[in-house]
């Protein structure tokens, strides 16, 4: 659980430095979107360094989520008979929610977001077009909704991310002692970081710095 | 003055019978009584009516022994923070108040009856090697390997655990992360405990999964329930030590 | 000869046979090299039982399961680690002298023989101060986070009857961390093999057959079954029996069954009325109580005792001017002040509610008050030394003793009495030994504080293993057990629980232990006389009789049946609480823990009467009432004095 989220959240800050480049007008962005497809080049042919990535990706996605059901059903054997009252949170509940239902409501996410963003399937613009134009379209200010739902699964991987975070520095064992308190400011912060960058584009798009 | 209330408590015969909720009314509770002093007083009206009393585990009724322990409305040693089941008094209640009241619920704690579960899985992760192997007699002088006043305090925090079961009847995942680490990081903190620490990490983290408890996901109800708020560090800490014994 | 008025008889005189003769300080070695050997390999095929797992049970398990006997340890809880000693707070003594305070062996030796008011065998209390230094390295090698100084060394501090600082602590729970010390290493013989654990057993009667103890009846407190187990030795660890009071600061659990049961099968019971009344608790809040909460003796090093002036001051104690405040420990004891032993203290704070100028519900309480101390040490450094203790005060009582002083009163503690044991701690039945709380041995009619714990832990890591070793070197001399011997005992047994179900009546078992307390405290508790314990020994029988004719115990002798233990245990408090107090009777002198009204000096201080009682009374069991049996008590290096902590 631990290193698969560590590979996503390498991934999500990569991403979101990718995603700034948006800033700097259509063409930075779409040289940005083709350098990852050309990385290594000419050593390593067209999109091979991309695929392996994205094999990566998939594969961590997959262990995360197969980690989240193993240890989900290891708790339901531990607890085969459940409590009548219903269970109170002493600890704001909040890491529990936020891990499971946040996980599910964050992979519906995902693969709304790959079929916007990669495939084109659900973008206005389509497959064709250039990524910038599918990004502008995706975040039309008619399209509200779609921002919404955007913001509300940046929101959510937040959350996510800033429990996720530390709990692999608890369960790599390096919370401990005196770092405790750093670490788990630490993960609030990159938490907090990855959400403004990846909620800063969209907005941007709404209120038109990026046309 | 005192308060009436209506108690669902789980009755359960024995480790086969099925189990149920039943529902008591306890009348002119006084505020300073304790919660289990509430509960004698109903055990005595239920022998006096011919019906079995509630059966339930206590010894010390001083917040140490750890041998008690019910979830109260849902929270394991009830809403009062960093108080064992005994320590708990009714002025915590209101008069009419109804008060649900359940054994831990864990595989590794089966229930032998009523409230009380059988809780011999800490035991044997303790024999795994929650231990400093040291013969009555051998000792050398108790100055002779001087300790830092932090080492030896953070020790002694981790080393008040009372083995209530709390931290996994709160668990989501019915973990017992905490007890186990609490032992580790208590011996694991001291010169004393060098020699055997890796081998003691790997071996009572082992048992804990052998034992039938779930997994970890440090959302920090165990520590959050403690009656003596054993700091969800410690569990970095088995975790390190696990880590490093297991490479 | 016999003494029909108190109603026992007088038998021969006995004496312990088992302390070397020669210098004090050479005994324990002597005793140690005298002692017979058993060969390792015979070790394996040699059981013994160890009953009870507080310091006392649990370190002497360990440490016979780690010499290579074949051990079998049972205890009524559901684990070892939740043994009463568990809850002692403030601390174990030791000669260290690590402060360099003028401590020392024979220091210790000297407080331990004057606090229990020259009572107590000397060779006994000169072993355990010995032994003392020892137990502190062991349970810091076995890793008990101890208090510790800047420096990374120990830190002590000091305690009741002590003008030194040699009580060694960890925070309020040292009990809890000495403890969990013996578990630990109870829990490494029980992975190795060693020793068997038997949780949730309550041993209901004792084997004798031979002559020589030879085993339990325990009853299986889950399924209600009724084992016998054999062994060549039984080791009795099943602490003090205060309970007989129902209020006390004892667990819920305790009780007197093991002991009485012995009793019964020829163990000699000594000095039953020596019960330490401890100065410290909080007092009760209503019919309801179940039990009484002390706060540790600790908090007299920092806190101020002391009641209004006058009698029935109804005001807040914010509210009394210091000079409408009498802080009677220190008036009366210039010397040691509020640091006073605990009978003096208890008794201090019973005269002044007696006065009428006790404060709180029913006037019952005297303050406790560290507002000076709060103002010296500031507020962090005191919730630093005692900030668990104020929160488990705050929590049972709804108030901040930050803000507004402690209320405290005196209850039920420690019982000084137990079966009686010679030097190597074996009763009067051969092979039956008897460690910790339950025996009689150190601590004469008052135990000082943090002695508890140095007493439970000496007997087990290092006085027992030697000398029950002694006795188990003849092993092959012992004979087979005759089985009559056992179907016997197993019969007593569930003869006695089929009665109590079979009752049916109409209160219970609860309500009468309840009644009986009463009694007890009332007539046999931190004031005796003549009369009230002969009111006492006309209602104990009445009230015995009318509880087995009327007593409710309901369910069934299978499975987990907690109503039907409760009444095992209230029937043999009836029993042992008339022991105690004929003993109380016979011994009209005052001393330590027993305070006769007819014996003070003009100062109201107890009286001894060493001519006529400077010994053991060692009672044995008989159907027809007790006998009496005298150890005399000389005293070669503590001269006997009037003890004065004025």
């Amino acid at each position: 659980m631990a290193v698969t989220g560590a590979i996503l959240v390498l991934f999500l800050l990569g991403h979101m430095v990718g995603n700034l480049k948006a800033f700097f007008g259509g063409d930075a962005f779409n040289h940005y979107a083709e350098w990852l497809r050309t990385m290594g080049s000419p050593a390593v042919p067209y999109r091979v360094l991309l695929t392996v990535v994205e094999i990566v990706l998939v594969v961590a996605v997959v262990l995360h989520m197969w980690s989240a059901v193993s240890l989900a059903r290891r708790a339901s054997q531990a607890r085969p008979v459940k409590y009548a009252a219903k269970r109170k949170s002493q600890a704001n509940g909040y890491a529990t929610h936020t891990m499971r239902y946040g996980g599910v409501i964050i992979l519906l996410f995902v693969i709304w977001h790959l079929l916007d963003m990669t495939f084109g399937t659900v973008n206005p613009k389509g497959f064709d077009a250039a990524p910038y134009d599918r990004l502008v379209a995706g975040f039309d200010p008619s399209r509200w909704w779609v921002t919404l739902f955007y913001v509300v699964a940046m929101i959510m991987v937040g959350l996510h991310l800033r429990h996720g975070l530390w709990s692999a520095f608890q369960t790599l064992g390096l919370a401990s002692g005196r770092s405790y308190g750093k670490l788990k400011a630490a993960a609030a912060l990159v938490s907090l970081v990855l959400v403004v960058g990846f909620l800063s584009v969209p907005v941007g798009v709404m209120i038109g710095v990026i046309k | 003055m005192g308060m009436n209330l209506t108690l669902k408590v789980w009755r359960q015969n024995g480790p086969s019978d099925e189990g149920r909720m039943v529902t008591y009314k306890v009348e002119d509770v006084s505020p300073d009584m304790s919660f289990l002093e509430m509960l004698d007083v109903l055990n005595e009206r239920l022998i006096l009516e011919g019906d079995d009393p509630v059966a339930f585990d206590h010894d010390c009724r001083e917040g140490i022994c750890g041998m008690c322990g019910m979830v109260i409305n849902g929270v394991a040693h009830g809403e009062q923070r960093a108080t064992t089941t005994c320590q708990l008094h009714m002025r915590h209640f209101k008069d009419g108040d109804e008060v649900t009241i359940e054994p831990w619920r864990a595989a590794p704690f089966p229930v032998v009856k009523d409230l009380v579960v059988d809780r011999s899985s800490f035991d044997r992760i303790i024999q795994a090697g929650g231990f400093i192997s040291v013969p009555a007699g051998s000792a050398p002088d108790a100055h002779s390997v001087p300790v830092k006043k932090e080492d030896a305090d953070a020790a002694f925090d981790a080393a008040t655990c009372i083995g209530c079961g709390a931290c996994v009847a709160a668990c989501p995942n019915g973990s017992a992360s905490l007890f186990t680490a609490a032992k580790i990081t208590h011996l694991g903190l001291l010169p004393q405990g060098q020699p055997e620490r890796d081998s003691r990490a790997k071996a009572m983290v082992e048992q804990m999964d052998l034992e039938g408890f779930g997994g970890c996901t440090n959302t920090g109800e165990c520590t959050a329930v403690c009656p003596k708020g054993i700091p969800l560090d410690t569990i970095a800490r088995m975790n390190a030590d696990y880590l490093k014994a297991s490479k | 000869m016999s003494d029909q008025t108190h109603g026992y008889k007088v038998g021969e005189p006995i004496r312990d046979t088992k302390a070397p003769e020669g210098p004090i300080e050479d005994r324990w070695d002597k005793r140690r090299f005298s002692a017979k050997l058993v060969n390792p390999a015979n070790k394996r095929k040699i059981n013994v039982i160890v009953v009870g797992t507080g310091l006392a049970g649990g370190s002497a398990a360990a440490t016979l399961g780690e010499l290579g006997y074949k051990v079998k340890s049972f205890c009524y809880q559901d684990t070892p680690r939740r043994a009463h000693s568990i809850a002692a707070q403030g601390g174990i003594n030791a000669a260290k002298n690590y402060r360099g305070d003028g401590d020392s062996v024979y220091r210790l030796f000297y407080d331990t023989v004057k606090g229990g008011d020259f009572r107590a065998r000397e060779s006994n209390v000169y072993r355990l101060a010995q032994v003392s230094v020892n137990i502190i390295d062991q349970a810091v090698a076995q890793g008990v986070p101890f208090a510790r100084e800047y420096g990374g060394l120990l830190d002590t501090r000091s305690f009741g009857g002590a003008q030194v600082s040699r009580t060694f602590y960890a925070r309020g729970q040292t009990g809890q961390q000495l403890l969990l010390g013996a578990y630990s290493a109870l829990e490494r013989q029980i992975a190795a093999g060693t020793v068997e654990m038997h949780t949730r057993h309550e041993m209901l009667d004792l084997v004798v057959s031979g002559g020589r103890a030879r085993g339990v009846i325990v009853r299986d407190m889950v399924t209600g079954e009724i084992e016998t187990h054999l062994a060549d030795a039984v080791v009795l660890a099943t602490g003090g029996y205060g309970n007989v009071f129902f209020l006390s600061t004892n667990a819920k659990g305790c009780n007197t069954t093991a002991i009485w049961r012995a009793h019964q099968r020829g163990a000699m019971f000594a000095n039953p009325c020596y019960t330490q009344i401890h100065p410290t608790c909080i007092p009760v809040s209503g019919d309801y109580q179940s039990k009484l909460t002390l706060m540790s003796e600790s908090l007299r090093n920092d806190g101020r005792v002391w009641v209004p002036l006058a009698k029935g001051d109804a005001r807040k104690p914010a509210e009394i001017p210091e000079d409408e405040r009498d802080y009677y420990l220190e008036r009366i004891y210039p010397a040691f002040g509020n640091l006073v032993p605990r009978d003096i203290a208890s008794r201090a704070a019973k005269n002044v509610c007696d006065e009428g100028r006790g404060v709180g519900p029913g006037g019952l309480g005297v303050y406790l008050d560290f507002a000076d101390a709060i103002a010296r040490l500031g507020r962090d450094a005191v919730e630093k030394k005692y900030g668990n203790l104020f929160e488990m005060y705050e929590r049972i009582t709804g108030e901040n003793p930050y803000e507004t002083p402690m209320r405290i009163y005196p209850a039920v503690h420690y019982t000084m009495g137990g079966l009686w044991v010679d030097y190597d701690l074996q009763s009067t039945i051969p092979g039956l030994f008897v460690v910790g709380e339950a025996n009689f041995s150190d601590h004469g009619a008052n135990r000082l504080g943090a002695s508890a714990l140095m007493q439970g832990l000496a007997d087990g890591y290092f006085v027992l293993p030697t000398t029950v070793g002694d006795y188990l070197a003849d092993v092959k001399s012992f004979g087979d057990v005759d089985p009559a011997d056992v179907e016997q005992a197993r019969e007593a047994v569930q003869q006695k629980i089929d009665k109590l179900l079979s009752v049916n009546g109409t209160r219970t078992a609860d309500s009468y232990h309840r009644e009986l307390g009463k009694v007890m405290w009332d007539y046999c508790g931190m004031e005796r006389t003549e009369e009230s314990l002969r009111k006492a020994l006309e209602r104990i029988p009445e009230l015995r009789e009318e509880f087995w004719n009327n007593v409710k115990v309901p369910g069934d002798p299978e499975g987990l049946n907690q109503a039907l233990e409760r009444a095992g245990r209230v029937a043999d408090f009836f029993d042992l609480a008339e022991l105690m107090c004929i003993d109380a009777l016979h011994r009209t002198e005052s001393c330590g823990g027993h305070f006769r009204a007819e014996s003070q000096d003009a100062d109201g201080e107890a009286l001894r009467d060493d001519e006529n009682f400077a010994y053991v009374a060692a009672w044995e069991w008989g159907p027809d009432g007790p006998t009496l049996h005298k150890e005399a008590l000389e005293y070669e290096y503590v001269k006997m004095t009037q003890r004065s902590y004025k």
